[in-house]
């Protein structure tokens, strides 16, 4: 039985997500404040290694990372609202890829396992 | 704590320090502008020693393989012997000064051997005293001179120079060329949007006539913004490109006096939107300064172009 990562397609998949989730997360006013960064290059490769964990793929953050990495954020008023808004895009994103339900399952389950560590609980 | 040499003598680098910082810190000239990896001004060599990643990221992959980095970005764990990068210095000299308008001046130059480059790369121009500051390529190869469209910055020190003082057959140095923004064959039906304000229209004057004379087929829209009329520069040039050239066209945008006069109203921003609401599929090249540069990439991106089809040149100047 091949990886989640592997079934939904790799770093291909990563890339070809990528464009897509960023666009709406740009978009979303709940959210958009976040990830305003004069430097695009950088934002876009900080959400591929967002979405390369939450598929699964090969990564190294650990929890405490996690806890680190947006802590800045929290001191900013990340709460759960903005989880959920940030999660209901990656499963939009995936949906629009045409990814199967079974699959979406089992990224949102990543994602949410991350809650707790992302807002700093 | 890492020790740097450099020209005989070792300096100290204290932790999260760059080696721009530490050695200007220690009384060492090291040329510089932009301090945020951007301008390729205060290139070094480690001829002993590895630099981080970061540090080489733009470079070419000959600079990359010699141990060429920018030190302005470079923050260093281990020892490092630094060398000069004047070995990749040509030497040029300044044949045509010519004022486009009261702030845009066209610097045309030659160089000792010719420069292998693509239009809309850029290059460092250095001058005699070490002074170096980066400036887009307007020209296309084998126009013979190098043109650079300069703003007058209020004191800025290139720019008052070149405006004030420097005068044909003055002798400068040239580093690079250096950039990816420039045009690359192989997709010639693919549309192409390029903006810029103020003298980020040099090097996208240089992309339009490249992808002109490669026999580019798709669309090529080019908008150039400045806050009033008198801020736009090439007016009569361009419209005579795109009258005799089907696929091009050019819309010169002010912010307000553009009334009546062949120029649309408004932020740059949204009269491409209005244009052109749709971006999936089409190439974009933005340059100018680096607020405007942010924005445009951001709107281009929401529009739907891909953001690998994204090429930028922020024109980041020196802190004061
Ligand atoms: C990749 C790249 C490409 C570029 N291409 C171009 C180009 O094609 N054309 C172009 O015109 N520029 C371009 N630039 C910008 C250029 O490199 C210089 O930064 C710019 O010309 C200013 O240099 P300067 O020495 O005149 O100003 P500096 O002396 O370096 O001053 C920097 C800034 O501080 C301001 N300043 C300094 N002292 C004072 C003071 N006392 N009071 C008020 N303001 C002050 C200046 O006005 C200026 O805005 C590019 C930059 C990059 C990174
Ligand atoms: C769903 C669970 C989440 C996971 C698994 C996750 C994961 C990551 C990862 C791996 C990075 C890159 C870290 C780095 O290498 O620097 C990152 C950065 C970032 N995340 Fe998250 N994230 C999550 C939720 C959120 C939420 C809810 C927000 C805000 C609404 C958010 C905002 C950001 C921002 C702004 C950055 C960039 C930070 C910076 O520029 O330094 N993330 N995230
Ligand atoms: S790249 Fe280092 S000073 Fe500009």
């Amino acid at each position: 039985m091949s990886s989640l990562y592997e079934q939904l397609g790799g770093q291909p998949a990563v890339d070809a997500a990528v464009d897509i989730f960023y666009r709406k997360v740009l978009s979303d006013d709940r959210i958009s404040d976040f990830f305003e960064g004069v430097d695009m290059d950088r934002q876009i490769g900080k959400q591929k290694a967002f979405l390369t964990m939450a598929f699964g793929g090969p990564h190294n953050y650990t929890g405490q990372d996690m806890r680190n990495g947006h802590a800045h954020l929290v001191a900013r008023g990340l709460n759960d609202s903005h989880f959920d808004a940030v999660a209901e895009n990656l499963s939009a994103t995936l949906q629009e890829l045409g990814v199967t339900q079974d699959l979406i399952d089992q990224v949102m389950a990543i994602a949410g396992s991350t809650r707790n560590d992302v807002l700093g609980r | 704590m890492a020790v740097l040499t450099y020209g005989g003598a070792a300096y100290e680098a204290a932790p999260g320090e760059t080696v721009l910082e530490a050695l200007l810190r220690q009384g060492v000239e090291v040329a510089n502008s932009c301090r945020a990896g951007a301008c390729q001004s205060c290139l070094l060599r480690a001829a002993c020693g590895t630099v981080p990643p970061v540090a080489q990221k733009g470079l070419k992959a000959t600079l990359v393989e010699q141990g060429y980095f920018l030190s302005c970005v470079c923050r260093v764990e281990s020892d490092l012997a630094l060398e000069p990068a004047g070995g990749l210095e040509m030497q040029g000299r300044i044949v045509g000064l010519e004022r486009l308008t009261e702030t845009v001046l066209r610097v045309q130059l030659e160089t000792a051997a010719p420069l292998e480059y693509r239009a809309g790369q850029y290059v460092t121009l250095c001058r005699e005293d070490g002074l170096a500051r980066s400036y887009s390529l307007a020209s296309l190869p084998g126009d013979g001179t190098l043109e650079l469209h300069v703003r007058r910055a209020p004191q800025g020190r290139m720019s008052g120079w070149l405006f004030d003082e420097a005068r044909a057959d003055d002798a400068v140095h040239l580093r690079g060329p250096a950039g990816d923004c420039f045009y690359v064959g192989g997709a010639a039906e693919q549309p192409l949007l390029l903006a810029g304000t103020g003298t980020g229209l040099a090097p996208l004057v240089g992309i339009c006539r490249d992808a002109i004379a490669q026999e580019h087929s798709g669309p090529i829209r080019l908008f150039h913004g400045a806050v009033r009329p008198a801020g736009l520069y090439l007016r009569e040039e361009l419209a005579a490109l795109a009258r005799e050239t089907a696929n091009f066209t050019y819309t010169p945008v002010v912010l307000e006096g553009g009334e009546g006069e062949g120029i649309a109203t408004g932020a740059l921003d949204k009269v491409i939107a209005g244009a052109h609401p749709k971006l999936g599929g089409w190439r974009g090249f933005i340059c100018g300064d680096p607020g405007t540069v942010g924005v445009l990439r951001k709107k281009l991106f929401l529009a739907g172009m891909a953001s690998r089809e994204i090429f930028a040149d922020a024109f980041v100047e020196a802190p004061r």
